[in-house]
Formats: structure tokens, sequence, C-alpha cells
């Protein structure tokens, strides 16, 4: 099987959306997805940073309907057990969780499941690729997101809330990280995919990008997928976070400017 | 590229569960119009000078028909008369919902650049996005957004620059309603038929158009012949509660009063519904999805015996009762009594468009004329045509619109012309259609992933590949064929045992997953070889020439070689895919002389030899398992060159060498299927042929009773030993007879995915594995196999779907239906040479065996020609005679005679051309002599010398 990209854990759950959600026509002849964007179009960005003024650093952000917050916490001293002090750099904790209205059908989500703490150890290892944790060396950074709304897409969202918080916080990182989620219909790679999208039988990935140096932070797939289609999906995904960099950018200076106003007075 | 911005974002909500979704409104959505200067478009689809010329509009005008009018009305779209014509995202959207045929012929339609039609995003463009009003219907929604953007249409092209006055667009809808809402808001609005009647020039659309509901009142009488269907909802009622049953209606072919309802139990149960009688059968069609209520036990019925068919001229819709419902009502036995029933809803109809032809009404000047499918199963549609005259005597295809309570008859309307009826072209044409063969030439799509000559082996495709050039390698084939998928070779080794190869064209080099040749060759899933003419499954490039083991060039190959010993046992085997040059390709004739004539000392036939005395042994092995040696007769024609009709007629010879071909490719299939299932459990494609229920075996029990012989039945090689036995004296032909019957009683074999089913068992071959590996040319479940013994022997990657068993099965499903159907298809055609033979050889008289007794009729066998026949003893214009059936015998006694099976009987064959649709062989009795109903024998006409047929 060595040249089709997979992982099997998810491999049931994805097949039982497919068979629910097939029948939609995710791309048009005429080149329009299901809610009337074209292949690479992002969704609408709403972002504000700095919404809790407890917190050391937050965000919320809708990409669509998807609505995540980011709160930052640190650096500060490691709490707990001390055998997670590093020496060299900080320690980064993440903890993802889901509201209960988060999604169409309503239900309880319980702390720790699976999907969270999977979602956890990806937000974890993604900022550390991105903070520069070297500079806080015995110290502790917390980040926890939550999301509000869900439809589609979800860890991206988060990571680029995520990033938006980081920055309110003060704390260096080598580059925006800037994640994406796309996929893949009749050759044609979708950018930023719905919930309708990624239940719709497309083999999707979730990319996380440092734009500038064109590193990736993390790559997720869970489907099945030809290996000769991997470049060319990653290659649009690179282009979609590119495309979400300069939103981030806008925000980040929009939101500096207003700060900067009150200050001035 | 981010646009978000420029976008208004609308949410929308329905359901019990909340579910919101984005919709975005975009204002780069453009007309497609040549004209326009506004639009920022890169290419157009529709005219600047659109070419429609109507009475009704003398303006240039596009059209915009609503989804009512392209689910009913296609075969009018599909015109070539009608071009430039915009189908909105609505329509699209609800005709996809609908109908996947209609919606895959409108993406067709839409595809084809003459067509000029142009697929308007309506529902994403700012202007024409209209949200779903408070107390609206979704309906309701949909009409109005398909006024406001023909609305937006007629206001956009206004602004447009044009020699002839700005260009107008005209809205086509049957509602009326919708029209009159239309016309308020100041549309050019008209219904498709006054459009289409408006249409100058093209008197024979008018006929492809489908009969609305309006216009099927006046064409019957209001008298209601049949039971209101029961709607949906109470059907699903019922079917929940147990009244109902639903299943897929099967009429009969011989008897058009008379069908099953075949009702899919749960797990492998299943059950067939008997219903009998017009009113019970209630305007269902064959194949539609009904719903059946069983009628109380004392009004079940047995099926007759009786051979129906609906003829003559139309009958009066209000004409009582037919004597021929009364013929069915006879009194039968408590113990052959079915479950009967009757319909009570359609849950789906499953109509195509049917050939057949029209039976012109006899009155003079009309219109509306009878249609005859030559599908017996399909009832008589009424049309309405003004070009019958023209019509008469050609082959048309004609789709059903609808069947109304208070007609005989559905309603439909013609489609197209094939041609003339009896003319060859026109009837393979017919004959393919019926049986659903893709049949169309290759698109250009698909040639493109051929490749490109002149071809040659290069070092990468020697990667993996072992080079086997020197090997005597021949191959043994019927004459004349140009598609050699298979090749042998037999060598001593130093240890004195014996290797054997059999080397498989490597098709799947060629053909790579997933592309348009793939999915191509997937969906025809077989060759189909018809009498003088092969439907390919792959391009001819491949299939006769570059994937062709022919001799003397050097092929890809799939090898599978054993080491076997003198006694036949394989020792080892082993897979690679190889290179190899074959030295002889020869026929099953030339090969034989070749191992007879013990002069010939050269490599090949040493091979010839070593390898036929291996197969005797295989042979004997594989017959003491239990392995079943079926006959069935095949024939050949000899075909003039010239004319290409049919000159002579033969029953295919079987020789040693046929045999000793089939050995090695058992051997193979089975050494294959054993090496992918151990490989790939889940996903290995493989044949099982599935032992038959007791019960079919009671024909032959019967008839070989009759007979004082003895048959076993309880496993295959009981049946096997007890029908190698069974002789009779003076009587040699029994024994194969015999055989013909208890193929009769065999069940199919079937492709399956191993993941899905627990039952491998090979009844037949008595293997308890077996796959096709073989045929990779002509059958596509052998390209599979080979995709997966490749990965399994690391030769070649793998991708997704060939691991995913649903797909497999899915694809099992097709194969299985396309290889049912080609063989149809090739009985068709076999049948259809036959007529024309008999056509030019006139009368014969020759000697049959009784193979089936009927209530009615016996069906003789014409061991010269493999032909079957019947002869009925009811004929409609002569004297009934006397006619005893006793159903134990089975036997019929007609007068003083009682016929049984394998009663030895003279018969006179004529073609019987009375009916041009279905012309039949007729045979009539000549001997044994019964008084009333036996003829004498007519004198056989001299054969003409040079036999020529009119074409
Ligand atoms: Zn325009």
């Amino acid at each position: 099987m060595g040249n089709v990209v997979q992982r099997q854990t998810r491999g049931a759950l994805r097949f039982q959306l497919f068979r629910k959600m097939a029948g939609l026509e995710l791309l048009s002849d005429q080149g329009y997805r299901l809610d009337g964007r074209k292949a690479t179009e992002l969704r609408k960005f709403q972002a504000r940073m700095g919404v809790f003024a407890q917190a050391d650093g937050s965000a919320y952000l809708e990409q669509g309907n998807t609505k995540a917050l980011a709160v930052v916490y640190g650096p500060h001293e490691v709490r707990g057990a001390r055998s997670r002090i590093r020496h060299d750099r900080a320690v980064i904790n993440c903890q993802y969780s889901m509201a209960t209205f988060s999604t169409a059908e309503r239900k309880r989500r319980p702390h720790g499941d699976r999907k969270s703490t999977e979602m956890s150890l990806h937000l974890k290892q993604t900022f550390e690729a991105a903070v520069m944790t070297q500079l806080y060396p015995r110290s502790q950074i917390d980040i926890y997101v939550k999301i509000l709304q869900s439809d589609g897409g979800n860890y991206s969202v988060c990571v680029n809330a995520a990033t938006l918080a980081v920055i309110d916080a003060g704390i260096p990182m080598r580059d925006y990280v800037c994640a994406c989620t796309v996929g893949f219909v009749d050759e044609t790679p979708l950018a930023d995919l719905c919930y309708a999208e990624e239940g719709g039988g497309v083999s999707s990935l979730a990319l996380a990008l440092l734009p500038r140096g064109g590193q990736i932070a993390l790559l997720q797939m869970d489907a099945r997928l030809h290996q000769d289609h991997l470049e060319a999906l990653i290659e649009a995904a690179m282009t979609a976070c590119k495309g979400v960099s300069k939103v981030l950018d806008q925000v980040v200076r929009q939101h500096l400017q207003e700060a900067s106003v009150p200050s001035a007075e | 590229m981010l646009k978000s911005k420029t976008f208004v974002k609308k949410t929308r909500s329905g359901g019990v569960m909340k579910i919101v979704r984005e919709h975005y409104l975009r204002d780069d959505i453009w007309c497609g119009s040549e004209v326009c200067t506004e639009c920022k478009q890169e290419s157009t689809a529709l005219q600047r000078d659109p070419c429609l010329e109507s009475n009704l509009c003398s303006y240039p005008h596009y059209v915009i028909p609503d989804t009512n009018v392209v689910l009913h009305q296609i075969d009018v779209l599909e015109d070539q008369v009608i071009r430039n014509v915009i189908i909105l995202q609505t329509v699209l959207a609800e005709v996809r919902h609908r109908s996947a045929p209609i919606y895959k012929r409108l993406k067709d339609i839409v595809h084809e650049k003459e067509k000029n039609f142009y697929t308007f995003t309506n529902e994403h463009h700012r202007e024409t996005f209209i949200e779903r009003e408070p107390g609206e219907s979704a309906n309701d929604r949909n009409d109005r957004a398909i006024r406001v953007a023909a609305k937006w249409y007629s206001e956009h092209l206004k602004k447009s620059e044009s020699d002839t006055g700005p260009l107008k667009v005209v809205l086509l809808t049957n509602d009326q309603g919708n029209k009159q809402k239309a016309e308020e808001s100041g549309l050019l609005v008209y219904k498709c038929e006054e459009y289409i009647k408006s249409l100058i020039g093209n008197p024979e659309l008018v006929d492809r158009l489908a009969l609305s509901n309006d216009d099927k009142n006046d064409i019957t009488s209001s008298k209601v012949l049949f039971p209101e269907h029961l709607p949906l909802s109470r059907i699903q009622a019922g079917l929940k509660n147990g009244t109902f049953l639903q299943g897929t209606f099967r009429a009969s072919r011989d008897n058009y009063l008379e069908a099953t309802v075949f009702v899919q139990g749960e797990g492998e149960e299943s059950t067939e519904v008997l219903i009998q009688g017009l009113q019970n059968l209630n305007r269902s069609v064959y194949q539609d999805v009904v719903a059946v209520q069983l009628l109380p036990r004392d009004q079940w019925v047995a099926p007759s015996s009786v051979v129906l068919q609906d003829e003559g001229a139309a009958k009066d819709d209000n004409e009582e009762e037919g004597e021929e419902e009364k013929e069915l009502r006879v009194s039968a036995a408590e113990a052959a009594r079915k479950p009967t029933g009757r319909v009570v809803g359609i849950i789906k109809r499953n109509w195509r468009p049917f050939c057949g032809m029209l039976n012109a009404s006899i009155i003079k000047g009309s219109t509306r004329h009878l249609f005859t499918p030559a599908d017996r199963r399909i009832p008589r549609i009424r049309i309405e045509t003004r070009q019958a005259d023209a019509l008469a005597g050609q082959r048309i295809m004609v789709a059903i619109d609808g069947w109304p309570k208070h007609s005989r008859y559905p309603n439909g309307h013609f489609v197209r012309s094939l041609g003339s009826a009896g003319d060859k072209e026109t009837e393979q044409q017919v004959l393919l259609l019926e049986h659903d063969v893709p049949h169309q030439a290759f698109s250009q799509a698909v040639l493109s992933f051929l490749p490109t000559m002149p071809w040659e082996i290069t070092p990468e495709v020697m990667v993996n590949r072992e080079d086997l050039r020197s090997l005597t390698v021949c191959s043994v084939d019927p004459p004349g064929c140009t598609d050699i998928d298979d090749a042998l070779h037999c060598r001593e080794l130093d240890n004195g045992n014996l290797e054997v190869g059999v080397h498989i064209a490597d098709v799947s080099h060629f053909i790579r997953p997933g592309n348009a040749m793939d999915k191509e060759a997937a969906n025809r899933g077989t060759t189909v070889y018809l009498c003088g003419k092969r439907i390919d499954m792959v391009p001819e490039l491949l299939s006769s020439n570059l994937c062709s083991l022919r001799s003397n060039v050097e092929r890809l190959a799939f090898s599978c070689i054993w080491e076997i010993n003198h006694e036949a046992e394989i020792l080892k085997t082993r897979f690679t895919k190889s290179v190899i040059k074959s030295k002889a390709s020869l026929t099953y004739a030339e090969a034989q002389m070749r191992i007879d004539d013990t002069t010939q000392t050269d490599d090949v036939t040493k091979n010839l030899r070593g390898l036929n005395k291996l197969a005797k042994i295989l042979k004997k092995h594989r017959i003491l398992k239990g392995a079943l040696t079926l006959s069935s007769i095949e024939v050949r024609f000899h075909i003039d060159s010239e004319t290409h009709d049919p000159i002579d007629l033969q029953t295919k010879e079987l020789m040693e060498t046929n045999s000793m071909v089939e050995e090695f490719m058992l051997l193979a299939n089975i050494s294959v299927a054993q090496k992918i299932f151990d490989e790939f459990p889940d996903c290995a494609l493989l044949r099982k042929h599935p032992a038959p229920p007791p019960s079919n075996y009671d024909i032959l029990l019967k008839a070989a009773k009759s007979k004082a012989v003895e048959i076993h039945t309880d496993s295959a090689k009981a049946l096997a030993d007890s029908l190698d036995v069974a002789r009779v004296d003076g009587f040699p032909y029994f024994n194969t007879l015999l055989r013909i019957l208890a193929t009769r009683c065999m069940m199919q074999a079937v492709y399956f995915c191993s993941g899905m089913d627990s039952d491998f068992h090979h009844y037949g071959l008595a293997s308890p594995i077996y796959t096709h590996f073989t045929s990779p040319i002509r059958r596509y479940a052998d390209i599979i196999v080979h995709r997966l013994l490749a990965v399994a022997i690391a030769a070649d990657k793998t991708y997704p779907d060939l691991m995913d068993k649903q797909k497999q099965s899915a694809l099992s499903n097709n194969l299985n239906y396309r290889h049912k159907m080609s063989q149809y298809a090739q009985r068709a055609s076999v049948a259809f040479h036959t007529q024309l033979f008999f056509k030019s050889r006139g009368i014969l008289n020759e000697e049959g065996f009784v193979l089936f007794v009927r209530k009615n009729a016996i069906i003789v066998l014409i061991p010269k020609f493999g032909l079957e026949g019947t002869v009925f003893f009811d004929s409609k214009n002569k004297v009934v005679p006397k006619v005893v059936f006793d159903e134990e015998g089975p036997s019929l006694t007609v007068e003083q005679h009682t016929f049984h099976i394998f009663d030895r009987v003279m018969v006179t064959i004529s073609l019987d051309a009375s009916n041009i649709q279905h012309q039949k062989i007729r045979m009539s009795l000549i001997e044994p002599v019964v008084p009333g109903v036996s003829v004498s024998a007519p004198e056989i006409e001299p054969l003409a010398k040079k036999p020529r047929l009119d074409r």
C-alpha cells in the first residue's frame, strides 16, 4: 500500500459520513461550490483581538460559520509536575474544546474525549513549531481554544484564532501560523472546506504553514488519497494558507491602529 | 484570492435539526450571451443570432424552460433544432433531485457545444437570488426564482446592441399558475407544446413531444378501466403494517395478461407473487417497483402455460373484458396454486425508451397509432404521429409518458427512427439497445489514453518483468481470432519435471486505474460477440494489436508458471510479469493436426504433445472430483464474405485441443484465485457458481424417469456420475439431450467480492475457489484480478478503489449484469441470423427431439442446427385439436398421440415473416402423423445457385 497516503483510525467514521451525504454535487460544472464560492476562494473572515482583559492574550475569529475563541496565558511558571520543566525552552499547553451548542445536534462534550485530546495535541505541535519557545526557558504558555460554532475546518480556525491570541499576548513567533483545510473533488482542490463539503466524501487535508519561509508546521490527513494528487493538494493548501496570512495580517494591523489611538490621547 | 468582501452573506435554515449554511451571492456571474458587452466573460455559449424560428415569436430570442418542461420534454430538448437555451441552476438542481437519468441527459446536452446551452447560476447571483417567503412552498419559491431570473435576463439583454433589435427571452412552462404570474410581470411565456408547434419547418419535432396531462383526456374515453393507484403515503403505511408487499414487476414474455412480482424478503428469502388479468396488473410495466396486495387464499390461481400475445387492432377502451382473459381462469389443482395478488400502487417507474415498430391505425389520416415494442414484456404504447406512413416498416424508439386509468394502453411519444426493419444494421442496433450494450465508438477522451505508435519495449517497461522471449510459447484459438489473450509453453526441466506456463496478455499494463479508458472498460464490462460483429471492451489498437499475443512479435504478458511432475501434480506455482515472443498462433484444428502427425518433431509440436498429455490427466482428476461436463449446442455461421449473409450453419465441433487449452486456463484461474484470496481476503474479486436448489432438477428427474433412467442430484459428483451412465439402447443422442436439460437446471455463475460473501464454491467446476484471470482483453473482471495479482507480487502499485470492498461489490454487480445482457444479445443475434439463413434456404424437413412439453405446445430441438422451436397445437385460425396436458409425465396428448420428452419427431422448418417485428422460425409436425394436426412433408425447394438476400 506504499503509494496511498492514509490513516485508518477514522476510516469508518468517514465512510458513514460519505454514505449519508452522497448525493450532493460539491462542484458544479460552472465551477461553483455548494455555498457559491469558487474552488480557491476562502470563506468570509471576521476577527477581533483582545476580547478578554483578564487574559494575557485573546482573540475571536469567525471563518464563515465556524466560530472560535482563543485565550492565551503566559509565559508563566510551570504548574504541576516539575518534571515537565524544560531548561532550554518554554512548554506549550494546549486545550481544545467544543461548546455543547456548537453543532446542529446538541450534545454534551466531556472534557478529554478522544477527538479533543487529539486536536489539543495537534495544536500543541503546531505552536511548538511557531512560538519562539527558547526565549522563555523553564516556563509555560497556555493556549485554550473553544469552538463556539462548528461548520467545518475546526482545526484550521482554531490555529488561526490562536495565532491572533498569541500575537495579542505579545509572545514572539517565527511567523503567523496559518492553517487551512483543503479537499479534492473531481481533480480540483477546494480551499477552506465547510461542513457539508467535509462530510461529502472529499479526501481532505489540514495544513498549518509558516508562510514567509514556507515551512509546514503540521499536516494532517485522515482520508485516502492517491499519491499523484498529494502534491497538488498540498500546493493548493499552501496557497490558501498564504491567503489566510494576508487576512490575519490585516486584522493585526487594524487592531494595532485601534489600540494605539487611545494611548496617543 | 479573497473575494468574500464583495459578497452579501445569507444564511438559510430549515428542517427539524437547525442547519445553517452559508450562501454567498456574487456579482461576477455572467449572462453567457455573445451580444452582451457588459459582462466580462471569457467564453459565451448563447449565440448572437439564435436560429429558432417560430411564428409565435418572430423576434430573435433565447428559451428558458422550467423544471417540468425539462423533465417531460427532454426528447425535444435533445433535438438538434433546439438551440440557445438557458438552463437555470434552480431547474438543474430540481431535475437532479427528481430524475438521475434525465439529469445526465441534460448535462450531456449542456456539454455539447453545438447546442449552445448555457447554465446560469442564478441562485448565487446577487440580483436573481430570492429568499423563500413565509408560507411559500418550496415549489412556488422555485417557480418564482425562475421568473425572477427570466425577468433579469430580459432586462439585461435590453441593454445590448443588436442589429435585429434587442434579444428577448421566452419562458416555457406548462403550469397554468406560473404562466399567469409570468405574464403579469411582463414576461414572454408560452406552453411548451404551443411553442414547439409554432417552430417553422420542423413538423417531426411535434411527434417527439411527450403528452401532457391535459391532452390525455381527449384521447381516451372517460370510462375508468383500471383501479386508482394508491398515493405513496398509503403505500408506505401498508408496507409497514404488512398489508402490502413491495417488489419488482416482471411481466411474462409469453402471456401479456400474466406477471410475477418478485419480493425480496429479509436476507436470502424471496417470494414471488403471481398477478393475472389486466385489472390486477393495473398498468404496471416490466421492471417497475410496485406495491402488491395478496388476494384471499381461495382466489389464488396457478400460472397458466398458455401462450397469449396482445395482437391485432387497437382494442377499444370500452371493450368488455376479452375472451382471452377468461381463458386464463381454468381451475387448477390445489397444489399448483401460487400466492396471487393485485397491484395497488407504483413505487417507482422504470421506464426507458423502447425499440419496436408502429402498427399504423386502420383509419386513414389518423394520427393516433399503436406501437408494439420488440420486447414482449412491454405493453403496446399509443403514440401520436403525423409521419405514420414514413415510419411503417421502420424500427423506431418510443418513450412512455404516462398511463391514465381510463386508457387501455400507456401513452407515449416518438423518439427516433433506427432504420428499416429486417435490415441487418438496424436489427443489430435494436438488439444492442434492447440489451443495454454500450456500443458507441470510443470517445476521444478514451482514445487519448492509448499508447503512441510505434510502440516498443523500453527499459522502464522491463522493470519488475522477466524476459521469457526465448521460451517456445504458442497460442491455440478458434479460427479468425484476432484478440489472442492466452499462450502456453511446456518444457522439461533438468530434474525431470515439467515446467508449464500460461501467459496472459498484460492488459492492465496499458489500462491504468481511473482514467477514461479504464472507466469505459469497467462500464462495458465485457466484449460482446455477435454473429459477424464484435463490440470491443477496449479500443482495437489494444484488443487486436498491442495486447494480442500474436506470433513472432514481442508482447507483454502476465505469466503463471508451474512446476509439474509427470502425474500432473503441481509442485510449485509462481507468477510474474513477463515479455514473451510467441512462436506460433494456431487454430484448434492446426494444433490437433500437429499432435496427431507423428512425423512432426519441432519444438512447438513437442510442446503441444506435452501439454496435451498433462491436460488429459488434469481433466481426469477434475472429473473424479465431481466437475460437470454439460452440453449446449453452439452454432457457427459461415458468413458470405461479400454480402455478410449466413450461407451455412454448423454446430461447433469440439476437439481435444479445445479441452487442452481449457484445462490450463482453469488451472491458472484457480491458482490465481487462491493467491489473490490469500493476499487480500477482503477484496479479492472471485467467481462462484452456487449449487442449484433441488427443485430446479424437477424437470430433469421427470424426464429421466420417463426413460427409466435414474439421476442423482445430491452433489455435483453424484450428478456427473449418474449422467455418465445414463444410456438408452438405440438412442445414442439421449445422453446429450439429458445434459442439455441438466444445463438448464443450473444457476448462473457470478462475480463477487470475497469480503462480502462466505460461500465461494464453484459447483460446475467442483472447485472451492475460482476467478477469471485468462481473458483480460475481453473481460473487465480479469483486469481487476490482474491488478490484484500484480500488487500481491509487488509488480505494480495499488489504488484505493481496488481495496474498497463496497466499490468492488458494486463493480461485480455491473459485471454480472453486463455478462448476462451480452449472453442474451448473443443469443438474439444467433436467432436473427438463423432466421436469415432459413429465409435463404426456404423450407427444410429435419429430425428433432422433444425437449419440453407445454400445455399447448411442444418444444423441439433440431440437433443439426442446434435450433430450438415451438410446435403449437392451437393455432388461432385452425380448428383446435383436443389437447390433454399431464403435468406429472410431463406429457401432452394431442388427439390420439401422446408426446413425451425425448420423443423423436420430424418437423418442417420455415420462416414465418408474417409479423415483421417478430419473425420467427415456424415448425410444423410431419411425423408422427396426427390427423388434423400434422402436415404432409412439403417439397424441399432446390437451393438457389447463389443465395442472395434482398438487403
Ligand atoms: Zn451580460
